[in-house]
């Protein structure tokens, strides 16, 4: 597997150090760390692409700057909160990283976190998902 | 020992009114010796996101599941599971969870599989504690571990394979998932991810009634008159008949199966947990499409 760029690789490293409970608990600290989404997106559903491999209502916005620098929003509501804490696990891991960064991180590496025994394999689909739709958008942004 | 039942009026027409407790009597009950709350959610987290005092957690997926086979924990796996949640072979269950229940009433049956004897469901689930402003709590899970003895699962009783419902047309079928699901639109619930059923539609001559058709708007059961009108009336289901119930995967008909014999007192109704996801892609069984339940083809 390629390497992960330096956040990534320390979250999962932060995961794969914890006991399973606590693997839960780090999850459930990402959740709460998720940022609102930017008030120009908030009102603006049509923009939000819905994780349809998520079971909870989570949506993302990616954003390419002129620096091609990706920019990563998501929403999911307070009652999904492993839904909430693969966004957030996204977003961070996600933040400063390039175009191409982005599209060089393997499709797989959500099953390598150190989540799937915690949350379950089905369960982790839902954050593959997520990452591939970011990928999909950053490539439709970028598309010349 | 068990607890004593609740003997709350909106129950007590119910068949079995010992099979659910109130949110007031559970909050009145809380640190009963004998009494364990279980919480079973959709959502792995959400117990640690806030959870009733002394509650401990099962999860579906992790706890209840095998992890390889695709079939439920073992007598032994379950018996280790119970012991370390402090749950003894006597010991009064109440499961609570998000979404109705609806994880909530897949764990009770999986408990019912074991013939663990008294286990209840708290009526209304997470959304009527929460929205009664109940307490909750963030503390981590702790229980006294004890014995719990290694019982076989008996599946048979309650749980259909698919051999079973194959077997079984001709007798009432529910299909308890969405219309969309029914109807062959879609393989899983609107908003659900696709979970790999090669066919879509239904099994010939089941009625399709929703699983949440059962929900008052508290979240709690539909009273008698109510859920009759819904499962004798709509669908046709008479004293006597055997019914199997099924959905996606075994968890919505979960709830529905809890609602047929604990609630109106149907005898031997099964749950074929495989469901739509074994027989959506099963070889050469019969499927119908469309709003119709369709007929069973002649053998």
């Amino acid at each position: 597997m390629t390497a992960l760029p330096d956040a990534l690789a320390e979250i999962r490293a932060d995961f794969h150090e914890l006991e399973l409970p606590d693997r839960l608990q780090l999850l459930l600290e990402f959740a709460n760390e998720l940022p609102e989404m930017p008030e120009r997106y908030r009102d603006h559903p049509d923009l939000l692409e819905r994780v349809e491999e998520c079971q909870s209502p989570v949506f993302i916005f990616v954003e390419v700057d002129d620096e091609s620098i990706v920019h990563l929003y998501a929403t999911a509501p307070r009652e999904a909160p492993t839904t909430r804490g693969f966004a957030s696990i996204l977003v961070q891991g996600l933040a400063g990283l390039s175009v191409d960064e982005v599209l060089a991180l393997p499709d797989d590496f959500p099953s390598d976190l150190g989540l799937t025994e915690a949350v379950s394999p089905l369960r982790i689909r839902g954050m593959t998902g997520m990452l591939a739709r970011t990928k999909h958008q950053v490539r439709s942004k970028t598309a010349a | 020992m068990t607890v004593e039942t609740d003997s709350d009026p909106r129950f007590a027409a119910f068949a079995h009114p010992e099979r659910l407790v109130s949110t007031e009597w559970l909050a009145s009950h809380l640190g009963t010796p004998g009494l364990v709350v279980v919480e079973s959610d959709e959502d792995v987290l959400l117990y640690e996101t806030g959870h009733i005092p002394g509650a401990v957690k099962i999860d579906w997926h992790t706890d209840l599941n095998d992890p390889v086979q695709r079939d439920y924990i073992d007598g032994a796996q379950f018996a280790a599971l119970l012991g370390r949640k402090g749950i003894g072979r006597d010991t009064t269950v109440v499961i609570y969870g998000d979404k109705n229940n609806w994880w909530a009433a897949y764990a009770l049956w999986v408990f019912s599989l074991f013939g663990h004897e008294d286990v209840r469901l708290l009526d209304g689930g997470r959304a009527k504690w929460e929205a009664e402003g109940r307490a909750y709590t963030t503390d981590r899970e702790e229980a006294t571990p004890v014995d719990y003895p290694v019982v076989e699962r008996n599946d048979a009783p309650i749980r259909a394979f698919k051999d079973d419902v194959l077997a079984h047309l001709g007798n009432p079928l529910i299909d308890v998932r969405s219309p969309e699901e029914y109807t062959g639109e879609r393989t899983s619930a609107p908003a659900y991810p696709e979970e790999g059923a090669l066919r879509a539609g239904h099994i010939p001559s089941a009625q399709n009634v929703p699983w949440a058709k059962a929900v008052a708007e508290d979240g709690g059961f539909k009273p008698l008159d109510e859920l009759n009108a819904i499962y004798r009336d709509g669908a046709g289901l008479s004293d006597g008949d055997s019914v199997v119930a099924y959905c996606r995967i075994g968890e919505r008909s979960s709830h529905t199966w809890f609602v047929l014999t604990h609630l109106l007192g149907f005898e031997g109704v099964r749950n074929y947990d495989g469901s739509w996801t074994e027989w959506g892609s099963a070889v050469r069984v019969p499927i119908v499409k469309g709003a119709e339940p369709g007929v069973v083809p002649a053998r």
